[in-house]
C-alpha cells in the first residue's frame, strides 16, 4: 500500500514539474494567430469618404482581400505604407483600409503625402467595429478569400516578408 | 389611493433592481475580461484604449439583450480564450478543473489510509 502512495505521489510530482516545464517553455507573447481558418461575418463598415456602408456583398467578388487597420497618429502605418503601396499594383487582391480612431482631415492629407493604397477606404471611428476582427493594436493586417476565411493575420507593420508571403498566398 | 401608491413602490422597485442589475452584470463582465495590451488587468481596471473600447462593446451586446455566456463566448470567439479571466470548462481546460477535486480525493484518500495505520499501531 505504502509502495502505491509513493508511486502515486512520484507520478503526482513528476506530472507537476511537467505542467511547470512546459508552460513556461511556452511563449508568453499572446496574438491572435489563431483566428487563420475562421471566418469572418458580419461586415459592416461605414465608408471614409462617403455615407455608404461596406458589407460582405462588396467584398464576396474580389479573389482576395486585404483588410488593414491603420491611422494618420500610428507611426509604424508609416513604415509599413509602401509595402502597401507595393501590393497595391497587384490585381489579384484589393485592400480594404479601415481608419482607425482617426481624424477625417488628418487621414486624408496622410494618404495625400504617402499616397494611396486602398480600393476601400472605411472607418472606425470608436474602435467598435475592430473587436469584430480580433484587433487589439495598430497596424494589423488581415488576408481573407472570397469566402472571407480567414489565410493570414499580421500583427505590426507589414514588411517584406509578410508581402512575399502573402504574394505567395495569391500565386497559389 | 394607497393601491396607487403601492403601484408606484413596486414599480419604482422593480425599476431600481433591474438597473441595478445591469450595472452589476457589467461590471462583473468587465471584470472576467483581460485587458489584452496591459500588465495583468482588467479592462475594469485599465483605462487604455483598448480596454474602453471593449467596454463599449460589452455595453453594446448588453443593450442587444446578449447574456453574459454569449458575450464571453463572443469575445472569445475573437481574441481566444486568454480574454477570460475565468476559463471555460472544455476538454483543453479539463484538467485544469478536474485538478484540484483529483488532489482533494488523493489527499483523502492518504489521510483515511495514515488514521487506520495509526489506528492499528495502537
Amino acid at each position: 500500500m505504502q509502495k502505491t502512495i509513493k508511486l502515486i505521489t512520484v507520478s503526482l510530482l513528476v506530472f507537476i514539474l511537467g505542467i511547470f516545464y512546459l508552460s513556461l517553455n511556452r511563449s508568453s507573447n499572446y496574438d491572435t494567430k489563431f483566428l487563420v481558418g475562421n471566418k469572418l461575418t458580419d461586415i459592416e463598415l461605414k465608408s471614409l469618404q462617403s455615407k455608404e456602408f461596406f458589407t460582405n456583398d462588396d467584398f464576396k467578388n474580389n479573389k482576395y482581400t486585404l483588410i488593414n487597420f491603420w491611422a494618420s497618429w500610428c507611426a509604424p502605418c508609416r513604415v509599413e505604407h509602401p509595402y502597401l503601396m507595393m501590393l497595391s499594383k497587384n490585381k489579384d487582391i484589393k485592400i480594404l483600409g479601415i481608419n482607425f480612431k482617426d481624424k477625417k482631415i488628418n487621414a486624408l492629407k496622410f494618404l495625400e503625402e504617402l499616397g494611396n493604397p486602398y480600393d476601400y477606404l472605411a472607418k472606425d471611428n470608436n474602435g467598435k467595429q475592430s473587436v469584430n476582427f480580433g484587433i487589439y493594436g495598430i497596424p494589423e493586417s488581415i488576408l481573407i478569400d472570397n469566402k472571407f476565411n480567414i489565410l493570414k493575420k499580421i500583427i505590426g507593420p507589414l514588411n517584406e516578408k509578410d508581402i512575399k508571403e502573402i504574394k505567395e498566398i495569391i500565386k497559389s | 389611493m394607497k393601491i396607487k401608491l403601492l403601484c408606484l413602490v413596486i414599480f419604482f422597485n422593480f425599476s431600481v433592481y433591474a438597473t441595478s442589475n445591469e450595472i452589476l452584470n457589467e461590471s462583473q463582465i468587465h471584470k472576467n475580461l483581460r485587458c489584452l495590451v496591459c500588465q495583468g488587468q482588467s479592462i475594469a481596471d485599465s483605462n487604455s484604449d483598448f480596454a474602453q473600447t471593449l467596454k463599449m462593446v460589452v455595453k453594446d451586446l448588453i443593450k442587444q439583450g446578449k447574456t453574459e455566456d454569449e458575450i464571453y463566448n463572443f469575445l472569445s470567439e475573437k481574441y481566444g480564450d486568454w480574454i477570460l479571466y475565468k476559463p471555460k470548462f472544455n476538454y483543453e481546460n479539463f484538467l485544469l478543473w478536474s485538478f484540484p477535486y483529483l488532489v482533494l480525493v488523493f489527499g483523502g484518500f492518504i489521510i483515511v489510509f495514515l488514521i487506520k495505520r495509526r489506528q492499528k499501531k495502537t
